[in-house]
């Protein structure tokens, strides 16, 4: 190497430190403007007071949490919330990982029409989807229970709309699609000498399934979990056209005191809630995996 | 690798009916004949994809969902872009905080940047603007801007541009002729992904819209929030159909699988 060229390469790199941030400075810009200053205003908006007739007064008072944290409606509904989630998640993961695993399996034009069937539903409005849910359910003689009785799944008809049932029924729908590629995706890693080599030692489908394709398959269905239960918790669109106007979530009683009661400090101190809940089971459940996880994946 | 059993074919075509079914039923009501909403239907009529033409709500609707997604992925990507470029290519302190934030809007619910942004439009004096919307479109959208930029960043062979610059490229030439085509593909799929994912926007947009500057989602939502008739059902069809037509033109011209390249797992 020349002399100049050495003198370019020390230039080049003392350049290079400032160079990616002037590159971000633009996107950093807009971020810290329109993302972090709402943020923090909401978290402040959630201190303030409110009256019917006053509005809101800036002030810091904890009246709005303390109001959250005594009235038992809140606790039912935090309650309710994160009862849907979970039941979201479990349904999700138990139909979702064989389906990706049967996807997995297939052969190529299957393969790609059947994913274009998960995928497709992605692209179609969730008030779409969620439309056909109301309509499928529709009182007690609607389609859904005449079929579960033909098949004498039930004897007598379930109430699936206004009732938390058929929000799970419909969000599991909803999120599915997020549940499978998460573990397809997981799927796709797997090696299939594997599956042969266990065979050839001897071990049984069911065995193969328990022991080399399901460890191999966990990652993505812990991941895909963690993603189906953040939307499910925060899901407005669905559980507003199935619940009705009486059964809230969080989402739902926020929208009520945003454009409704108009007390927007309380509805502030509901979401910030949410958020704060959501990020701390995120957080707690993505240490949990990596540390389950750091020896399996290196 | 062994076949799919029969117990495994029969999971899968319970599932694939599970899958379809809501969307179907909807397809199937939009030719409705009745003046209520309900399943099975009677007979089969036009009348209500007629319907759409008396209201114009719905179809302005459509085309502010169109130009919104337009825009806000057109910016969103010009500030990805440059994002995408220093993070693919330079070690910096900072780095990993600064790929968090700007991935940051796909973990913070719908539910809260919808309030946030409400509060913070209506503090402003943009609340129920169209460029209120755009604003928080921008940011819903960045990050699947971002990835797929980034993707196609990552991947792509500096020896290429090193090779431009020693036969004496320019600054202005390497971009235009060497880089830029190198990630279009990314910059394409980031692009019509960012469309997608603000053209069914429904949690966040249904707080920062108003009556003049409802999205097609939110008008549809708003609407069976009040109606019982089946013309949601028919707008729905029309845009369920709409989508088929743009995903089987998009496949001809482009290549669907071209355009997922890159994607990752954790789509919204």
């Amino acid at each position: 190497m020349s002399g100049a060229a050495k003198d370019e390469a020390v230039a080049v790199r003392r350049f290079a430190r400032t160079v990616p941030w002037l590159l971000s400075l633009p996107a950093l810009a807009l971020f810290a403007a329109v993302l972090v200053v709402p943020l923090v205003m909401t978290v402040m908006l959630s201190f303030h007071d409110w009256s019917q007739y006053g509005g809101i007064r800036f002030v810091f008072i904890l009246k709005n949490w303390r109001e959250i944290w005594s009235d038992p409606y809140y606790f039912e509904m935090f309650g309710r919330t994160f009862r849907i989630a979970l039941l979201v998640t479990l349904i999700t993961a138990f139909i979702g990982t064989p389906e990706a695993y049967i996807l997995h399996r297939m052969r190529a034009p299957w393969r790609g029409l059947f994913l274009l069937v998960l995928l497709g539903p992605l692209l179609i409005s969730v008030v779409a989807r969620t439309l056909g849910w109301a309509l499928l359910f529709g009182g007690s003689s609607g389609v859904v229970n005449k079929a579960l009785m033909t098949l004498g799944v039930i004897r007598s008809p379930i109430p699936f709309m206004f009732t938390e049932t058929g929000i799970v029924v419909a969000l599991a729908h909803v999120l599915m699609p997020f549940m499978v590629l998460a573990v397809w995706t997981a799927l796709q890693r797997l090696d299939p000498q594997i599956e042969n080599a266990a065979a050839s030692l001897g071990a049984g489908q069911p065995t193969i399934l328990r022991r080399v394709i399901l460890p191999q398959a966990m990652p993505g269905v812990l991941s895909g979990g963690i993603i189906v239960f953040t939307l499910a918790a925060s899901a407005f669109a669905t559980p507003a056209i199935i619940g009705g106007r009486r059964l809230k979530v969080a989402a739902t009683l926020a929208y009520d005191e945003f454009l409704n009661t108009l007390d927007w400090p309380l509805g502030a101190a509901v979401v910030v809630l949410l958020l704060v809940i959501l990020v701390a089971i995120v957080v707690t459940a993505n240490r949990l995996i990596e540390r389950r996880y750091a020896e399996v994946l290196g | 690798m062994s076949r799919n059993g029969p117990l495994a074919l029969a999971f899968h075509a319970a599932f694939v009916i599970f899958m379809l079914a809501p969307i179907v039923v909807v397809c199937a009501v939009a030719f409705t004949p009745d003046g209520y909403l309900s399943f099975p239907t009677h007979g089969l009529s036009l009348r209500w994809f007629r319907a759409i033409g008396d209201y114009p709500e719905f179809i302005d609707a459509f085309w502010l969902s169109i130009g919104l997604g337009a825009l806000s992925a057109t910016i969103a990507l010009a500030f990805a872009v440059p994002a995408a470029l220093a993070v693919a290519r330079h070690r910096f302190t900072g780095r990993e905080a600064l790929t968090t934030l700007f991935m940051s809007p796909l973990m913070i619910p719908n539910v809260v940047l919808g309030i946030a942004f409400l509060r913070f439009f209506s503090e402003v004096g943009v609340g129920g603007s169209f460029a209120g919307l755009v604003i928080a479109h921008i940011i819903f959208v960045f990050p699947y801007a971002l990835r797929l930029t980034l993707a196609s960043a990552t991947g792509m062979d500096r020896a290429i541009e090193q090779a431009a610059i020693s036969l004496g490229a320019s600054e202005w030439t390497l971009w235009r002729r060497i880089t830029l085509p190198l990630i279009l593909p990314g910059l394409v799929s980031g692009w019509v992904l960012a469309f997608i994912q603000s053209f069914d926007e429904v949690t966040m947009t249904v707080f920062v819209a108003a009556p003049g500057t409802q999205t097609l989602p939110v008008r549809m939502f708003l609407y069976i929030q009040d109606n019982i008739d089946p013309l949601v059902t028919s707008v729905s069809a029309s845009v369920i159909a709409i989508t088929a037509t743009a995903l089987v033109v998009l496949d001809r011209v482009y290549g669907l699988e071209r355009l997922l390249a890159g994607r990752g797992t954790d789509e919204r």
